[in-house]
């Protein structure tokens, strides 16, 4: 075991614990946000940059601090490292650097996205992004299209994570979506018309930190605030059929996987508990399911917690 | 007295693009030299003691470079060369292959014999396809005469060279991404640690060289590192190949000794003869697009009042206030007329086109600040927008997967640095900027009279 | 718009290699280690590239069969580089060099030249099909600019009058 100190707290990891995974281990306010990186999909991470931290001594054999700040997503920590996170000045001014550019070309349609509420962008943004825009220039726009029966693609929300693309090549056989072109006019798509319907490309929806893969079943039928998740299984061939289903009344509007505090895909007996299609899309009755009981969700989101003074003031406290 | 050169000696003379007349000139004896009496470690030591540093523009020690080079048993490793030469500004590699490519295919295979490697790799850009045939002949030709293929000069030592082509791409000059292309994968760089001395082509151990520090290796070999780390100064050894460009008398590719002065390389008869239609010289950019322009002031002498040589030291002395770099030695040259905020514009449009769109900071960073550029070229900016470029530049600076983001930074950082107002001069009275240049800076000041 | 592009005629045009081409492919293939033929795909689409002028999907996709590899990854690879072309092109495609130093030395005028006597703008494809003009990055010729490259040749040193001999002289081959 070696040891490693986040933001004044110590802990011992495994030799290989990237810094966010020690992080995550100890919970709260020094785990850095992750915006690409997904602990389930081996290969990511590294892209958005939201998770650098300042490392202020590289390892106890050689404590000097690394000049540029570190994505703490795909750096080791060594023994003896010393990480600031919460604590430094620079990583909050270029965190909130990182989340400008993600809003540059975002756009302003959280009131009509179905991802608000349980948005990491839109969290980050409250953190970190600033009151005003510095962007005068044009945004670039996509049109939104249906990539399948089942889910939709609003480019203009994509912050190119390639999580989605993960999803493709590791969980199906025939991956037919991935990132076109290149610098800012990168793009998911199929290229040709084509449509994502494999048994497992649903979870594209669970994986995308924003609103761009959205559920077509459940397009509009409500804010996720107003709906009360349920713990539920039912017996697959395909998946695990645990999930949680997002009820208004008797009615089933929403199913997903379900997803620990950082909102990844939760393991169960040691096995990411990925749904299937069918489970996802096609299991809208009350009797596909056995309903175990109300799930609790982090409700991480400013929105549903109103924790947007606070979140701000801890963040300055800390500094201070 | 033009100095001693080292990889274009033989250049003028006529065929020496093909085998016969580039062995009777001498030829291939590096290859005998290192296949015959020495060993692959022998070969590293000489690279070692030459001091020759990555000609690609990092600067990087090659014997250093050789040296980390993970050796596990029984799996292969590659030695990749990089002609994918996009650095505007910069044409060296270019000539050097086009003029005389068996230095290149020479430097090749004593560089793989010294590591080890029985598979090297040429990548070089799609745009230089007729470069790509040419390289392909002389390969060829190497195999006729026993210089490649298996059993080299009876020394058991085996050796292809496969030559792949890029698709037109100038992130693929990152090694990683290089590696990544060779793969037949977008040109997407890796995340380091691992680097490609461990974890390379294929997930091998790979070398990654430009083609100009593979073709140094020869006279290294044939005439001992010592030889070669006399020439030059201090940790600049031997010489080096820039490609000046812009508004020059005599723009081309010279070979120089490190050392030579700037204003020597500049105005003489050896090398650029001045600036071209008698102007007078407004700023240089000393060593490829990405390092920092200089103003006419700080080019011939430093800050310090010292003569500006040609050395990695030199250029770069008084940091990125009053210095520059190498770099690539792509000497671009600006004249009295030259807009330098039309030139950091294009620039900035150039990396905003080539950003692989990977990391966020570069992908959006680019294109923003290509886009406000654009507008304070065109008379639309504001006084605010100078100061949200230079915010914007710091925010990508450090902060990207690999430098490219680096390397649209600081250009644009440099050019408000020393022209600010030239800047401001654009916001200030547009339509002047519309009809003419803002010309020459007088005084050092950097505010508006 | 790029994103799901129509299946229109257009895009469906077919393509088949020839059996000589087939035979480079294969010799493309076999430069790298086995199961390492993904390698060769920069190098094949340049190939279908000089034999049908532009990149079809089907011969994407054919590549993608050769290969043994999915689709959407030739995909991904011909939209990431910049030579390949992916709309029909002119016979001639002149791709007229626009960075920095090309620049200092009167890049831009050539291209609005041009732009002028063929009657185009950057992008577009002349009337009688001969020419598409495409402004590029840096082409590494720097010291030699202004410059066009057509067809893997380079055209440097150019003057407007220089540009209008190679107009004349293109038009004349393609009678």
């Amino acid at each position: 075991m070696i040891k490693v100190t986040i933001d004044d707290i110590e802990i011992e990891v495994e030799p290989g614990t990237t810094i966010l995974n020690a992080a995550r281990k100890v919970g709260g306010e020094i785990v850095p946000p992750a915006m690409c990186y997904y602990s389930k999909l081996p290969g990511t991470g590294g892209k958005c940059r939201t998770c650098l931290v300042e490392v202020t001594a590289g390892s106890a054999a050689n404590p000097t601090p690394m000049p540029k700040l570190v994505p703490s997503c795909s750096t080791n920590c060594m023994d003896g490292m010393v990480v600031k996170n919460s604590t430094s000045e620079r990583v909050f001014e270029n965190r909130g650097g990182i989340v400008e550019f993600l809003l540059i070309n975002h756009p302003l349609d959280c009131p009509v996205c179905d991802q608000a509420g349980e948005c990491h962008l839109q969290d980050l943004a409250y953190e970190h992004g600033a009151q005003k825009t510095r962007y005068e220039e044009e945004r670039r726009t996509f049109e939104p299209i249906e990539i399948g029966e089942n889910i939709k693609l609003h480019m203009n929300r994509c912050i190119l994570c390639y999580r989605c693309v993960h999803v493709a090549n590791q969980l199906t056989e025939d991956r037919v979506h991935g990132v076109l072109y290149r610098g800012e006019h990168s793009e998911i798509s199929t290229y040709i018309e084509n449509a994502l319907d494999t048994d497992f490309i649903g979870n594209v929806i669970d994986v995308c930190p924003v609103g761009a893969l959205t559920d077509r079943t459940a397009r509009f039928k409500s804010r996720v605030w107003f709906l009360k998740p349920m713990e539920a299984e039912c017996s697959c061939s395909k998946c695990s059929g645990k999930a949680v289903l997002w009820m208004f009344g008797d009615e089933i509007y929403r199913v997903t996987t379900r997803k620990d505090q950082y909102d990844e895909v939760e393991s169960i007996d040691d096995k990411t508990a990925w749904i299937c299609d069918e489970c996802r899309f096609e299991k809208k009755d009350k009797s596909n399911w056995n309903i175990i009981g109300p799930r609790e969700v982090d409700r991480h989101s400013v929105i549903s917690q109103g924790k947007y003074e606070t979140k701000i003031g801890q963040h300055h406290k800390k500094i201070e | 007295m033009s100095g001693k050169k080292l990889l274009l000696e033989n250049i003028e003379i006529p065929g020496i693009e093909t085998f016969e007349i580039y062995r009777k000139s001498g030829g291939y004896a590096s290859v005998e030299k290192a296949l015959k009496t020495m060993s692959p470690d022998a070969v590293v030591e000489e690279v070692k003691k030459s001091g020759l540093r990555g000609r690609g523009g990092a600067g990087f020690s090659t014997g250093l470079k050789w040296s980390f080079l993970a050796k596990p048993e029984g799996v292969p490793r590659y030695l990749v060369c990089n002609a994918d030469e996009s650095e505007p500004g910069t044409f060296k590699d270019r000539y050097l292959m086009e003029k005389i490519p068996h230095l290149l295919i020479e430097g090749m295979i004593t560089a793989s014999y010294a590591l080890g490697a029985n598979q090297s790799f040429i990548y070089i850009r799609g745009e230089y396809m007729w470069i790509l045939r040419i390289l392909q002949q002389a390969i060829a030709e190497a195999h006729q005469h026993g210089f490649l293929g298996k059993n080299i000069l009876g020394s058991g030592y085996d050796l292809e060279l496969v030559v792949a082509p890029g698709g037109g791409a100038y992130i693929c000059g990152e090694e990683t991404a290089l590696l990544e292309s060779l793969e037949g994968k977008r040109g997407n760089p890796r995340m380091k640690p691992p680097f490609p001395a461990v974890k390379g082509l294929w997930g091998c151990p790979t070398v990654v060289n430009n083609v100009e520090t593979i073709a140094a290796v020869v006279p290294i070999v044939n005439h001992g590192g010592e030889h070669y780390a006399s020439i030059g100064i201090g940790k600049s050894t031997g010489t080096k190949l820039i490609s000046a460009c812009g508004n020059l008398v005599r723009p081309g590719v010279y070979e120089i000794e490190m050392g030579l002065s700037v204003e020597e390389f500049i105005y003489g008869d050896n090398y650029c003869r001045g600036i071209a239609n008698g102007k007078k010289l407004k700023a240089c950019v000393p060593g490829g697009s990405s390092v920092p322009i200089l103003p006419h002031y700080l080019v011939c002498k430093t800050e310090a009042g010292q003569d500006r040589l040609m050395t990695y030291e030199s250029l770069a002395d008084g940091g990125f206030k009053s210095g520059s770099m190498l770099g690539s030695g792509g000497f671009i040259v600006f004249d009295e007329d030259q807009c330098v905020v039309r030139n950091t514009w294009n620039f900035a449009r150039f990396y905003a086109h080539e950003s692989c769109g990977q990391c966020s900071p570069c992908r959006e960073g680019t294109g923003w600040m290509e886009k406000v550029l654009n507008r304070l070229e065109h008379g639309h900016g504001n006084l605010r927008d100078i100061d949200l470029l230079a915010d914007i530049n710091k925010k990508i600076e450090g902060n990207t997967i690999c430098p490219l983001g680096d390397a649209a930074a600081w250009p644009v950082a440099a050019a408000i640095r020393h022209f600010r107002d030239e800047f401001e001069w654009h916001v200030k009275e547009p339509q002047g900027a519309q009809k003419r240049n803002y010309g020459m800076i007088e005084e050092k000041s950097t505010t508006l009279a | 718009m790029k994103t799901h592009t129509d299946t229109s005629n257009k895009y469906s045009e077919k393509f088949e290699f020839s059996p000589e081409s087939l035979a480079k492919v294969n010799d493309l293939i076999a430069q790298y280690p086995e199961g390492k033929q993904k390698s060769a795909i920069l190098a094949i689409l340049h190939l279908v590239q000089e034999e049908n002028g532009w990149l079809t999907i089907n011969a994407m996709d054919q590549v993608a069969v050769i290969l043994g590899i999915k689709p959407i990854e030739v995909y991904e690879v011909v939209t990431f580089y910049t030579m390949f072309h992916i709309e029909p092109v002119g016979k001639h495609v002149w791709e007229v060099c626009r960075t920095g130093p090309c620049m200092l030395v009167g890049s831009d005028k050539i291209i609005e030249h041009i732009e002028k006597r063929l009657d185009i703008k950057v992008g577009e494809t002349s009337a009688d099909g001969l020419f598409t003009l495409k402004t590029v990055e840096c082409l590494g010729a720097c010291g030699y600019g202004p410059m066009f490259q057509c067809k893997g040749k380079n055209y440097e040193h150019l003057t407007t009058e220089k540009v209008d001999e190679l107009i004349e002289q293109f038009r004349n081959e393609a009678k």
